[in-house]
């Protein structure tokens, strides 16, 4: 035992436990051992962009930045190019969101604000969360021998009205981009709504009960006091939604016809990058699994920018109250 | 003029006298109703997908269930009867080894976040790489464990796999594993943690047998949810697992999944096999709402 200056704490009055080196050694392990589990995120997240960098460099150096705007997709001539996709991705997931945004945003709005009574939010809240966890596939399912042959006449009143313009000037004749709008609407719903309904519900009781002491009705309320607080967050779940509805495959892939040739109209066969993948990557050889995978880098980039403006948007759009 | 001069108090002159009942006919009040209607209209919209969903399943593939058809293969194409027991036995095989990858990763990552790092840039980094891991397309994934895993044959030189398919999934579930366990952490309260230490526990001991076993049901409900949502997951497994019309060889050869049969079997042009697609769905569907009900009676049951 070290000697102590002070006579009084020397004479055994306490001892000191010491960690026997076992438990120290225990202890540094485990933590080393929670470090590399940790770590495994950032391995696996640059393993996948080195995979799929290395895969595409073959197509990049082939096709170089004609990929992206040329659409002859050509494997007994091995030409390459995916703006048919890209196209096809950009247009489903936006015109998606542009459906799916009030419907979600509304739907919270009616099972937070109190409008109808509690069980009935709850049961509305958990139908909604339901309704995330059926499976994709499931979805493309029911899409191809539900609900494409029930929207198919309303796509043909569409296409008689509006068959002037260059987005309507097909006839609608089963897979096409309409129906996986459609079914895009489907999932991101729950995302939506989700989000929302929390963002929602984490406005301070103080801005709704000053809003209401001032004598303003319920919507006017949410119109310039509750959506306006909860903006920051609701946008950043549009935009993890938008991340999601890119990257989509299986319902998208079952509905949308996997067109490769290019068609401006809504109501014609398309294509997304992702239904591209699920299609070919499969039987693909040679520089076609470059061109595929030159295809995910493209949709890698294009989610990986929307989640992070997601979450660049969380943090500088919120209200300071 | 027979009715009396109203009473006037010194107010009135400030406050005009409109009733303080409510009168639906005033403009702020329609406007209310009339959102408030679209508002119903909206939650009424987004509820009716599930109903039909579940309707269709339900109708369509559960008049399909019996014996035969949980333990029978899939016939060839153009036969009658079969079933999809090895798809079946395979959704569960490739969901448990993506969960015995993903859940002890995912709950050691988790618990270094939120026990051991001092909010540093590592911990940040792997925060944010874990949001970002979590939005990467499901699609990607099989893209990835295919150049990894398939063509590089490093399993006994199998290409296309159960393990495959497990691999895949395992990362598509890592981030939830991750980030449940890390807020579930977060939320047991830093008391609990100063008494073990306070009674000369070390940290291991801690963290082992104090602080995991308080966080149990956030984390075991995130868990729960993410096996529901792998079991489900198509588009990783179409050419890491890819099919088979056989029973499952072990876990380095290709296998059936529910979820791949039946987006095979649901473009092929057999009503046999549709009809097989929809039973499929039916038996998926079962099984992911009754894990969703699980996890969300696991975290009702700690609230009480």
């Amino acid at each position: 035992m070290p000697t102590d200056p002070n006579p009084a704490l020397n004479a055994d009055a306490f001892t000191l436990r010491r960690r026997p080196p076992a438990e120290k050694l225990v202890d540094l392990g485990f933590r080393q051992l929670t470090l590399l589990l940790a770590s495994t995120v950032a391995i696996v997240l640059l393993g996948i962009f080195l995979t799929v960098f290395q895969g595409a460099r073959e197509a990049i150096a082939t096709f170089g930045l004609n990929f992206l705007t040329t659409s002859n997709w050509d494997p007994v001539n091995e030409q390459y190019g995916a703006f048919v996709a890209i196209y096809g991705t950009l247009v489903t997931s936006l015109l998606s969101l542009l459906i799916a945004v009030p419907l979600g945003v509304g739907t919270a709005i009616f099972i937070t604000e109190d409008l109808i009574p509690t069980a009935l939010r709850d049961a509305i809240g958990l139908m909604v969360e339901l309704l995330a966890a059926i499976p994709s596939v499931v979805l493309g399912l029911w899409a191809i021998f539900v609900m494409e042959p029930a929207i198919r006449p309303a796509l043909n009143l569409v296409h008689t009205l509006l068959g002037w313009s260059p987005f309507f000037n097909t006839v609608p004749q089963g897979p096409g981009m309409a129906p996986a709008i459609l079914i895009l609407v489907v999932m991101v719903l729950p995302i939506i709504t989700a989000i929302a309904r929390d963002a929602l519900n984490q406005v301070p009781v103080e801005l709704r009960q000053g809003a209401y002491g001032v004598g303003t009705t319920r919507w006017g309320a949410i119109f310039s006091v509750i959506l306006p607080a909860a903006i920051s967050a609701i946008t950043g779940g549009v935009m993890l939604a938008l991340g999601r509805a890119m990257g989509e495959t299986m319902a998208v892939t079952m509905i949308i016809g996997n067109a490769l040739n290019f068609d401006l109209s809504l109501l014609a066969p398309g294509n997304t990058i992702a239904s591209m993948l699920a299609n070919q990557f499969g039987e693909a050889d040679g520089i076609q699994v470059s061109a595929l995978m030159y295809a995910a880098l493209i949709l890698m980039v294009l989610t990986f920018s929307v989640n992070v403006a997601a979450q660049w948007i969380v943090r500088r759009l919120s209200l300071r109250y | 003029m027979a009715t009396p001069a109203p009473i006037t108090y010194a107010t009135s002159a400030l406050f005009d006298r409109r009733p303080l009942h409510f009168d639906p006919s005033l403009r702020r009040n329609r406007f209310n109703l009339l959102f408030t209607t679209i508002a119903g209209v909206f939650a009424a919209i987004a509820v009716l997908p599930l109903v039909l969903v579940l309707a269709h399943v339900l109708v369509q593939g559960g008049r399909l269930v019996s014996f035969g058809l949980l333990t029978q293969l899939p016939p060839p194409p153009g036969l009658d009867g079969g079933g999809i027991g090895n798809a079946i036995l395979g959704t569960i095989l490739v969901t448990l080894i993506a969960s015995l990858i993903a859940i002890p990763v995912g709950v050691g990552g988790g618990v270094y976040l939120s026990e051991y790092s001092s909010r540093g840039w590592f911990a940040q980094f792997v925060g944010f790489g874990n949001d970002v891991l979590a939005g990467v397309p499901s699609i990607i994934a099989g893209v990835f464990v295919y150049g990894v895993v398939v063509t590089t044959r490093i399993f006994f030189d199998q290409s296309y796999s159960a393990l495959a398919g497990g691999i895949a999934l395992a990362v598509l579930m890592l981030p939830t594993v991750i980030k449940t366990t890390d807020e579930g952490l977060k939320l047991v309260p830093q008391e609990l943690r100063w008494g073990a230490y306070g009674v000369g526990a070390s940290k291991f001991v801690t963290v082992t047998r104090i602080t995991l076993p308080s966080a149990f049901t956030p984390i075991a409900t995130g868990v729960v949810l993410a096996i529901a949502r792998a079991a489900g997951e198509t588009a990783p497994l179409i050419f890491t697992a890819l099919f088979s019309p056989f029973w499952p060889e072990g876990v380095f050869s290709p296998i059936a999944t529910m979820s791949v049969l039946i987006f095979n079997f649901a473009i092929m042009p057999y009503e046999v096999q549709n009809a097989l697609a929809w039973a499929a769905s039916f038996v998926l569907v079962m099984m992911i709402l009754g894990a969703n009900l699980l996890a969300r009676w696991i975290s009702r049951m700690a609230k009480v």
